[in-house]
């Protein structure tokens, strides 16, 4: 039975369960709500929760375990002949999970009936071309130990999935009882009901950890496999980034960290200097009109999507560029893709980010230190340069940390505008490439996951993560600190 | 120690240093001071008193116009400086702060060193050619600040780091360095504990010998203990101005005494 | 106490001076006061320029995609081709395919030019398949097999003109251009400026550019957003779905019952650090968890969803609290003075107070998760062709789609020019939806907005 019909079944009985607990602890206490302890809709809601927060509870750890388990039975199961010699269990296996689904999806087109699918063999059929004729591709010819694993997948996965529907209807049943059973008119529905709310939400809070936790694992797990295949040295010591599909990949980080870099610290140029003077000037110098005016219209910029200035850097900026530094004006630009267009474009960005925080710090400065430095007939100017940045200037750091980690971490901009061609140049109207970047471009193409790289895209967004991270945490750090200064 | 000022008050006429006619305020559409009209004399103690809200530090700042860092603040009357009338178009703020200085409720001394804070008035208004008379002005507004003593070991310590009344009289000192010839103080005293606050009144004293100080107090007594004059404010008006010892023992309006017994405010 | 009665005229004491004149100094300062000044007003009128500059260049080279070139052409639908048998038997018809009808099209056109009076020397009606979409075909035989009655009778269509003779009516194809061109000669611009001065071909508003379906790299004058559209309002429904009540659930808990503890504590730093993990990150979370672990299929708006939600989730979380927090602690006293469970006065007093705060978060949220591409390209929703229409439901969160930002994303990396024009036109239509999703926000926090 497919999830869906369970989880409607379950939420059904739950439904019931609402009715039938409301009505029952309204009859124990003679019709007279009064005689209850808590409300009567409460008796209904601790026999819903009770029915159905275990049982999709259950249902959830099932799904997510059942592939585990069948998947590593199956691998262990696979005997060392069936893997050939240039490839790994891993790659077998998802052979053996395509031809399972291909089966699957050929007995639900008809194409195949059950016992077909279950007793084929490869000695007979052409697997492969059957399953074609249901839309599914399989790289290669199937060989008898990958289709008969595949065979048992299929067969184990139908006993787990059957084991869950009766274990799910089971525990709702089971809750949807004892709760029944429970009520009557002493029964502490309310706090019990209340205590399970709570749980609930922990449990929601807690998906900002499982996120977490997932990010890590994720890439730890990818970024260990892909050091198994590649050197750990050679990827963060390299100096050339030259991924060949067919092996014999050089896979550096070095130069795409610098383009990384590079970009980012033009993009800061841009965004540093613009968006400082026009927090200065919004928070210290406009007219409340003025202000009420270009505040909002500057934070326009950041409402607007990524790929918006990717195409902007691509086919308007970049373009731009070469007409003033290509071969026809300076000379020293080839492509409109370049360090120069994608960091101008991320510096745009960027300038509401650093100037509506830079705002708030400045604005977070008592306005007794304007009062002392004005009374003592100081300018604004040099009320602003030697009183309010150096006391803002920890805040501004951090500002201006999240805006590097905002820079080093952009993707679609540098995407379409910086290039693809990793290179350590120090020419800013050179192309070059990114972290980001190269994660993009090596997880899109067709390799297979299990593939140096494919997986060299985890290890790349390990590096990025933790770079990212590393800001942050700082950045947060330094602006705490300095609003406990004033608080 | 503070029977002193009675015993000093004497008659002699001294120079007029402020003189204001008609002053009006407004806030928006608040009228905050409504027709004031008060002679400020030179080397004296002159004392704002009144109930909360009744206008006196609105105008404090009228007198070195801190009011103009208000967008919604409006001034109109005549405040003459030494006959000079101080919101005339073509008197700058920035130079007219410097003559009259001022102090703060609370002690505000930048996040710099104690130095840096006393060196910040004279180094904007040009005060010194070289390093050593910059130097030398830090150690005598320190000096008249009262607090050389304390601070003079550590120049290169925040001024942050120091106590309340440390703070404050930094704050003074800091106020007397650019050499201004009135000291304003809005309630100097108010965050201060008591011995900070007499610290803080003797030094009051001893600057009256230099400068006309113009002092803002909620406290009756600080303003009896300090001052040779006094000003008392209700409600936007000017009601009462004179001799300090007059206006405590001997008020003519039936508010100031109402006030000074007590039974308003 | 002797420091104060130093002698009068120190160092520091300057000579009188009037206020009424301005020193030299003080001029000097007032201009760096004024440069000071200035660089705060060109750095805001920078930001400003950009600003205008951006939303010039989407419009200048976006508002093209909504207009699309067409021709007017009465096609004789031949029943000596299209129905050789006569009998009107739609199996039939239906055999015959595209190759068909385009000869017939490409006659009728020739018709026109002919009777136009236009000289070419273009002779042969093949000739004039360069300046036909190669969809008019397709759109001529959906018409005779709905309505087999029509063969045998001259109907006239509005077909799209091909995508080099758009161009050239929206001056992206010029003259000099075509002779390198093996897409299109100058005898057919030559036609084509005929044809407009006859009324024949038209550039007329491109309903399908809004509602139809992505295309072929070949056929950008065809390619449409609806699709993509379709496939990003899936993905917000996921997302409003599960961000939404989990976001308020996780902030309820946070704000209102959290002890303070370790295990809170790193729940805070958690999302806030979240918030700042770039999206790219979540997008290898989505392919590793959702596809590599989970088997979802690939490019679906439900994968695509699930991985907004958890890039989401911080940031409404983060809205959420502070919209509990602005409620004053006051009312929970009141609610709990007359009895209240802590969880009642929460969820019958707090919760009703802070959502207009919380669905405006929300909205913002949503908005941002629109306009996201990065996590999209890593679970497989670039790449992908969206040329058909979800049938149902399931259909819509399960089969693979594109979404609004990816489509646009993918017209630009396309290489002929005419895709450019219509990632450009994309994007106005993304940048309306966000606009009106913030206008919603805006509105709804001014209509609520509450001072404590």
């Amino acid at each position: 039975m497919p999830a869906t019909w369970l989880v409607l079944i379950v939420l059904a009985l739950s439904a019931i369960g609402y009715v039938l607990g409301r009505q029952r602890a309204l009859q124990n206490a003679g019709g007279d709500s009064r005689a209850l302890h808590s409300l009567p809709s409460y008796y209904g809601w601790h026999v819903a929760l009770m029915a159905l927060v275990p049982a999709t509870g259950l249902l959830a750890v099932w799904l997510i375990a059942q592939p585990l388990l069948v998947e590593n039975t199956i691998a262990g199961q696979l005997p060392d002949s069936a893997i050939p010699e240039s490839s790994t269990r891993s790659l077998v296996m998802s052979d053996v999970r395509r031809v399972a689904d291909g089966l699957d999806l050929a007995v639900s087109q008809g194409a195949m009936t059950r016992d077909d699918a279950a007793t084929l063999r490869s000695e007979f059929t052409q697997v492969r071309e059957r399953l074609a004729e249901v839309g599914v591709a399989l790289g290669s010819d199937v060989n008898a130990a990958v289709l008969s694993a595949a065979q048992d997948y299929r067969s184990m996965s139908r006993v787990g999935n059957l084991m869950m529907t009766i274990a799910v209807l089971a525990i709702a049943a089971l809750g949807f009882v004892y709760a029944l059973s429970r009520t009557d008119r002493d029964f502490r529905a309310r706090n019990v009901v209340e205590q399970g709310i709570r749980a609930l939400l922990v449990a929601a809070a807690s998906v900002a950890v499982l996120t977490t936790l997932g990010i890590v694992l994720s890439l730890i797990f990818n970024t260990l496999e892909f050091f198994k295949l590649y050197s750990a040295w050679d990827f963060f010591f390299g100096t050339t980034w030259a991924p060949s599909f067919g092996g014999g990949s050089e896979l550096g980080v070095l130069p795409l960290l610098w383009g990384t870099f590079y970009i980012s610290l033009i993009a800061l140029l841009v965004a540093v200097p613009i968006g400082l003077f026009s927090a200065v000037y919004l928070s210290e110098y406009a007219p409340g009109k003025v202000r009420s005016v270009a505040k909002p219209l500057l934070e326009v910029l950041a409402g607007i999507p990524t790929i918006v200035y990717g195409l902007f850097a691509l086919l308007t900026v970049g373009p731009l560029l070469v007409q003033i530094f290509g071969d026809d004006g300076v000379g020293i630009m080839q492509a409109s893709t370049a360090v120069m267009t994608a960091g101008l474009v991320m510096g745009i960005m960027l300038i509401p980010f650093v100037s509506s925080l830079s705002d708030d710090i400045i604005n977070a400065v008592p306005q007794a230190m304007r009062d002392g430095s004005y009374g003592l007939g100081a300018t604004k100017s040099e009320t602003v340069r030697q009183v309010i940045l150096p006391a803002a200037l920890p805040g501004i750091v951090g500002a201006i940390l999240l805006a590097a980690s905002r820079a080093i971490g952009e993707t679609m901009i540098v995407v379409l505008g910086a290039g693809a061609a990793a290179r350590l140049s120090m020419n800013p109207f050179d192309a070059m490439t990114t972290v980001t970047a190269k994660i993009v471009s090596q997880l899109t193409g067709d390799a297979d996951f299990a593939s140096a790289e494919a997986l060299v895209a985890f290890a790349l967004g390990m590096t990025l993560f933790v770079l990212t991270l590393g800001l942050n945490v700082f950045a947060l750090f330094i602006v705490r600190k300095y609003r406990e200064q004033y608080e | 120690m503070y029977d002193a000022p009675s015993l000093e008050r004497n008659v002699d006429q001294k120079e007029i240093k402020f003189s204001a006619r008609n002053v009006q305020v407004y806030y928006g559409d608040t009228h905050a001071i409504k027709d004031v009209t008060v002679e400020i004399e030179d080397n004296t103690v002159t004392a704002f008193i009144g109930p909360s809200g009744c206008g006196k530090s609105t105008f404090l700042r009228c007198l070195n116009r801190m009011n103009d860092t208000i967008d919604v603040c409006r001034v109109e009357g005549d405040i003459r400086l030494d006959g000079e009338d101080i919101y005339d178009k073509r008197v700058d703020p920035v130079q007219l702060r410097a003559k009259v200085g001022m102090v703060f409720q609370k002690p505000n001394p930048f996040p710099k060193s104690i130095y840096d804070n006393v060196a910040y008035g004279p180094r904007i208004h040009g005060l010194a050619r070289s390093k050593a008379e910059l130097d030398e002005i830090v150690e005598t507004a320190l000096r008249r600040g009262a607090i050389w003593d304390e601070v003079k070991d550590r120049l290169d310590a925040p001024g942050t780091g120091l106590s309340g009344g440390q703070q404050q009289r930094l704050c003074i000192a800091r106020a007397v360095a650019t050499a201004p010839e009135v000291l304003l103080m809005d309630e100097p005293c108010s965050a201060l504990d008591p011995i900070a606050t007499a610290q803080v009144e003797e030094l009051i004293d001893e600057l009256r010998q230099s400068y006309s100080v113009i002092i803002v107090t909620h406290s009756m007594q600080q303003a009896a203990r300090v001052s040779q004059k006094t000003a008392f404010f209700h409600l936007g008006h000017l009601v009462e101005f004179g001799e300090t010892g007059q206006i405590f023992t001997n008020p003519v309006d039936e508010r100031t005494e109402s006030y000074i017994t007590g039974r308003i405010g | 106490m002797t420091d104060a009665s130093l002698p009068e005229n120190s160092a520091a004491a300057p000579a009188h001076r009037s206020l009424n004149t301005v020193d030299a100094r003080t001029r000097k300062r007032n201009r760096a006061e004024a440069r000071f000044r200035a660089y705060g007003i060109a750095a805001v009128a920078t930001g400003l320029v950009f600003l205008v500059i951006l939303l010039g260049s989407i419009l200048f080279n976006g508002v093209g995609a909504f207009q699309q070139t067409f021709i007017k052409v009465p096609v004789y639908l031949d029943p000596a081709k299209l129905d050789k048998s006569g009998e009107r038997d739609i199996e039939a018809i239906k055999k015959v395919s595209t190759f068909g009808y385009t000869p017939l099209i490409q006659q009728g056109l020739f018709d026109v030019v002919q009777a136009a009076g236009i000289e070419t020397p273009l002779a042969k009606p093949g000739d004039m398949k360069q300046m036909i979409s190669p969809s008019a075909a397709a759109q001529v035989r959906d018409t005779v097999i709905e309505n087999p009655d029509l063969i045998g009778q001259t109907v006239d269509f509005r077909i799209l003109a091909s995508s080099r003779v758009d161009g050239y009516l929206k001056d992206r194809v010029f003259r000099e251009d075509v002779v390198r061109d093996k897409n299109i000669d100058v005898e057919h611009l030559d036609i084509v400026d005929g044809l407009v001065a006859a009324g024949i071909v038209v550039k007329e508003f491109n309903l399908t550019f809004i509602t139809g379906a992505d295309a072929s790299e070949s056929r950008p004058e065809q390619a449409g957003l609806g699709v993509s559209i379709l496939g990003s309002f899936f993905m917000m429904l996921v997302v409003l779905a599960l961000s939404l009540p989990i976001g308020v659930a996780a902030s309820i808990y946070l704000e209102e019952f959290a002890p303070k503890n370790r295990f809170t504590d790193l729940i805070e730093v958690n999302i806030s650090n979240l918030a700042a993990v770039p999206s790219i990150v979540f997008g290898i979370l989505g392919l590793a968890v959702f596809i590599q672990f989970a088997h979802l299929p690939q490019s679906a708006p439900l994968v695509g969803g699930l991985t907004l939600t958890l890039m989401t989730l911080p940031t409404i979380v983060i809205s959420t609290r502070a919209s509990l927090k602005s409620v004053p602690p006051s009312i929970r006293d009141a609610a709990l003075g007359v009895g209240a469970s802590k969880m009642q006065a929460v969820f019958h007093h707090v919760l009703p107070m802070a959502m207009p705060g919380i669905l405006t978060g929300t909205i913002i949220g949503l908005a941002q998760a629109l306009g996201e591409t990065a996590p999209l390209l890593l679970i497989g929703m670039v790449g992908y062709i969206a040329t058909n229409y979800p049938d149902g439901l399931a259909s819509g969160f399960m089969d693979p789609n594109s979404a609004m930002p990816a489509q646009i994303f993918e017209w630009a990396k396309r290489a002929d020019p005419a895709y450019y024009e219509r990632a450009w036109g994309g994007i106005i239509i993304l940048l309306v939806f966000l606009m009106t999703m913030n206008i919603i926000a805006i509105i709804l926090r001014r209509r609520f907005e509450r001072r404590w």
